[in-house]
């Protein structure tokens, strides 16, 4: 292998915010990452080798989306490529890249603006299999959500008060979280209180849509050093697929093996041997309530079946033992489409260099991140972050 | 296939009709409706088409005068400024002549559509990037196919003012300078 | 970019193969994938239980008509529970999806990497052309209505008038490619045709008649990539990836000089800087330039550096790049003869000259002893260069 570690130099953002019509999708591309780039201090012209975009045709309602990646980070006439998925796995491409030895520096950027796409839904619906899924006509895509959620409930014994109080903490983290437009001073009542939208979920359950930017920057260890001292390292990286979505009869239902085989992956690279004691905060995928105890138990940072009983007993709160979200997750910040992970990600890059603001966490050491590209995919990708700085 | 003497490779070929006679053929057509915002940039130089006019953003630190506008400049990665309107005159720097629609249907009347390299200055001669513009050309389908066209003097023909709407179709097409 | 000084691990290509290229298939986007990955696997002498992880290609959702197309081919390409991603550079996918699995192996990542793409094109009713109606600025170039082929039609224009070939040297990139096809099993429109033929075909968007395009077509190409180690393993004669290189241009085309493709020039470069090669006119033996229209072929050998700009065409004349001539391109029949399922006719041109390099092309392998081959791929808005060196 060429270089030894990896490092994160730069982040960079623009919106999170339910709709941004004062910018073209180009012009939120060009923000975050003109950002990220006076952060890590470098010319995206001459310095960075390798420019990484993460985003899926049918998101951008452009054919070949492919064509506007290039110009608004910098990378035209460059090395530049796209992605078809979460940001995350761009970042694992830019892993890849500098752990080859083919690249020094590599930007991944990633955004979404679902308020511009007026049939979000049927979007969802194109998602399926043509064959299998698509005549069903179900009404809500978030249907798939709804059965391993079930399933989840049922083989662990969580109660739909459980799912509730994930979205209590998350929207209430979001409070001290500018990026957050869907935080909220809810109660546990509240939430039990209002009607199912896909059941055993309410629709403060469900996540909503905000429209982002997000750009990292990423260096080998040599190179890093030249540029700043602000180093978050990049431990590890892992990412896998369980099913497809033409297949997702044969996913195990109320489990995500493609989040259990990511962390695996990613706790090997980074020697990670305990997640439970050796990890000081998570970022995780929760646009629906569920997930975010699921992932906690995938992720290995709970006992199998447990991740309720932690939450129940405070340890994922702000405050608590293994603080889960403390961005208020994507509950409070919304989804990004493919940004989500980016999203995740720049959160915790900002709590470990103790620059979260007003939801710095006390102890924020080593971080895993995790996304999942949402239905009907099957796809996770986890990454392992860490910091020298004492805490 | 190691691309063997007589190797039958897998898949299965159909023909139109045995496709749509097939059991289990499934419509779907996508529900895709999106509403683009065309930011601050795109906004102003389709206001400016309104008024007649081709505006151009200059970037502050290389000096490129960029047709259509951007917000930024791709080669020096910086926010673009200053707004300068450009001539509507240019040169026509290919030319082609479509038979058939946006659907592969015939056209009864071909259409002529190319590149206008515009009248813009800080660009060297020959130089592998200019300020210029894709639309139609109103010329002659068998004129259009003709050497001569390439490097042909042109200027835009505009809609009548209180046609316009702000949109590209402002101009009509560009047409030869007499 | 790092130069390759510090890359140590060397990357193989151990097996390949590839469906029949066709205008409707009976199989199924995941059906497709699966078969071409199933012989793929079956040359290496290896099964999905080696395979650490998997790198999909395809070019644009609607054309199978599934958003989120890689998930949808996961279980097709044998990706179930490995690490899979989808990469997409437009046309230029096909040739990017072994770029991509080279620094998969390269990194240490994985030992051995399932490259496949896949492309149906039938789905689209009525006609796929629909498709690329959604590929222009929303704003300032939908509103014209274009149709796909006024922008390849634009190029080869400025390319006819900037270096001074006529539409019958253009042709002979067809006459030729079609022909090479005829000795090829996957091939969809193989054909003896003369130049004649081609200038008598329905007249689409002057310059451009309907045989100087290639067809639409369903199929898949996969290969199997792995690290030295492996390779050594598994196959006495592995073909090596000794140069990859890519760019992307702005989307602006209408800003710029469409005579010589600098996305690929640019590629190209990177790639030869990494294989140690700075005379490719002269080192390279064969090469698969990306055909899908004809003058395209000759844009792209030039873009190569496999001669020089404004002279292909003439070369092409003297049978320069017949298969048995001084530098064969093309010889599998290339999209124009083979047929162009976007994603997976990029990947098939990777497929030839792995069984170039092994002597195993059959009718089609080319006359000359071959030490080092090169193909490229391209895709956007003449935009995305994608290329490839291998060497046995």
């Amino acid at each position: 292998m060429g270089n030894g570690r990896v490092a994160v130099i730069g982040v960079g953002f623009y919106g999170f915010r339910p709709s941004t019509p004062e910018v073209s999708f180009q012009g939120m591309m060009f923000e975050s990452s003109h950002r990220a780039y006076a952060e890590a201090d470098v010319d995206p012209r001459k310095d960075i080798d390798v420019f990484v975009d993460c985003q899926e045709d049918m998101w951008e309602g452009i054919a070949i989306t492919d064509e506007f990646a290039p110009e608004p980070i910098g990378g035209a006439l460059r090395p530049t490529f796209t992605v078809s998925g979460d940001g995350l796995l761009g970042v694992a491409h830019a892993y890849m890249l500098i752990r080859s030895g083919l690249a020094n520096v590599v930007a991944v950027e990633s955004h979404g603006k679902p308020s511009e796409i007026k049939t979000l839904q049927d979007i969802y619906y194109f998602a399926m299999d043509p064959l299998h899924i698509r005549p069903l006509s179900t009404g809500n895509p978030f249907f798939i959500a709804g059965l391993d959620a079930q399933a989840y409930m049922s083989r662990t014994g969580a109660r739909r008060e459980h799912l509730a109080m994930v979205a209590v903490k998350n929207r209430n983290n979001g409070l001290r979280n500018d990026r957050a437009p869907y935080s909220s001073r809810i109660s546990l009542d509240e939430v039990l209180s209002s009607p199912y939208a896909v059941y055993p979920m309410t629709r403060y359950e469900m996540a909503g849509f905000s429209d982002a930017s997000v750009t990292v920057v990423l260096a080998s260890e040599d190179v890093a050093k030249k540029f700043t001292d602000k180093v978050v390292w990049l431990d590890g990286v892992g990412y896998s697929t369980e099913v497809g979505s033409g297949s997702i009869e044969w996913h195990q239902w109320g489990r995500m093996p493609s989040m259990r085989n990511a962390a695996l992956m990613a706790y090997k690279l980074a020697g990670l041997s305990d997640p439970q004691k050796d990890v000081s905060f998570a970022e995780v995928e929760d646009r629906f309530s569920f997930m975010e105890l699921l992932s906690a138990e995938e992720l290995m940072l709970s006992p199998e079946g447990e991740a309720h009983k932690m939450l129940e007993a405070g340890e994922f709160d702000f405050d608590g033992r293994l603080p889960l979200n403390p961005s208020g997750g994507s509950l409070a910040m919304g989804v990004s489409l493919e940004a989500t992970g980016l999203a995740r990600f720049l959160e915790a890059v900002l709590q470990l260099r103790g620059e979260a603001g007003a939801h710095q966490l006390k102890e924020a050491r080593r971080a895993v991140v995790a996304s999942w590209r949402g239905v009907p995919t099957y796809t996770s990708a986890v990454a392992v972050l860490s910091s020298d700085v004492e805490g | 296939m190691s691309a063997k003497e007589g190797a039958r490779l897998p898949g299965t070929k159909l023909s139109a009709k045995e496709m749509y006679s097939l059991l289990g053929l499934v419509e779907s057509s996508p529900q895709a409706k999106y509403e683009f915002s065309a930011g601050p940039t795109i906004s102003r130089f389709l206001q400016g088409l309104k008024e007649g006019k081709i505006l151009g953003r200059r970037c502050p630190r290389c000096g490129r005068i960029y047709v259509p506008p951007r917000d930024y400049c791709e080669y020096c990665h910086v926010a673009l400024t200053d707004w300068v309107e450009v001539p509507d005159t240019g040169t026509v720097q290919t030319a082609v002549v479509s038979y058939i629609s946006v659907r592969r249907e015939r056209l009864e009347k071909p259409e002529v559509v190319g590149v206008i390299k515009l009248d813009v200055p800080g660009y060297k001669e020959g130089s592998y990037e200019f300020a210029g513009l894709f639309h139609r050309l109103c010329i002659d389908p068998e004129e259009a196919k003709k050497d001569s066209t390439i490097g042909m003097k042109v200027k835009a023909r505009w809609k009548p003012a209180e046609q316009r709407t702000g949109s590209i179709l402002d101009i009509e097409c560009f047409e030869p300078v007499r | 970019m790092v130069s390759n000084l510090f890359v140590k691990d060397r990357v193989a290509i151990v097996g390949a193969g590839i469906t029949t290229f066709m205008r409707r298939a009976l199989e199924t986007p995941r059906e497709l994938a699966w078969e071409a990955a199933r012989q793929a696997l079956d040359q290496a002498g290896l099964t999905l239980r080696d395979i650490d992880c998997v790198v999909i290609g395809s070019a644009p959702d609607t054309f199978d008509g599934v958003h989120m197309k890689g998930e949808y081919l996961a279980d097709g390409s044998g990706a179930l529970n490995k690490p899979m991603t989808r990469v997409y550079v437009g046309g230029g996918t096909g040739v990017f999806v072994p770029v991509s699995a080279w620094w998969h192996a390269a990194s240490g990542l994985c030992r051995t990497v399932l490259a496949v793409a896949e492309e149906k094109m039938s789905p689209a009713h009525p006609h796929p052309q629909y498709v690329f109606r959604y590929i222009w600025d929303p704003i300032i170039h939908r509103p014209l209505e274009p149709n796909l082929i006024w922008i390849f039609a634009m190029e080869m224009r400025r390319y006819m008038a900037k270096c001074g070939a006529k539409k019958e040297d253009i042709a002979l990139v067809s006459v030729k490619n079609k022909r090479n096809a005829l000795d090829n099993p996957a091939a969809q429109v193989a054909a003896n045709i003369t130049v004649d033929d081609v200038l008598k075909s329905e007249l689409l968007v002057w310059p451009v008649n309907e045989l100087d395009i290639s067809p639409v077509t369903d199929g898949a190409a996969a290969l199997v990539i792995t690290n030295e180690n492996t390779a050594r393993q598994v196959t006495d004669s592995p073909v090596w990836i000794d140069g990859i290189g890519f760019t992307l241009d702005n989307q602006h085309w209408e800003n710029r000089e469409l005579a010589f493709p600098r996305y690929l020039n640019y590629a190209a470069r990177m790639a030869y800087r990494m294989a140690g090669i700075e005379r490719p006119w002269k080192e390279i033996d064969v090469a698969e330039p990306y055909d899908p229209f004809d003058y395209k072929e000759l844009h792209h050998i030039e873009g190569l550096m496999l001669a020089r700009p404004c002279e292909a065409w003439k070369l092409l004349k003297e049978g320069y790049f017949e298969r048995d001539g001084e530098l064969p391109t093309s010889p599998s029949g290339g999209l124009l003869g083979v047929g162009n399922p976007i994603a997976a006719a990029g990947l098939m041109k990777v497929a030839e000259l792995f069984w170039q390099l092994r002597y195993e092309a059959g009718k089609r392998q080319v006359k000359k002893p071959v030490h080092k081959a090169v193909a490229n791929a391209w895709g956007d808005l003449m935009q995305a260069g994608t290329v490839i060196v291998l060497s046995n």
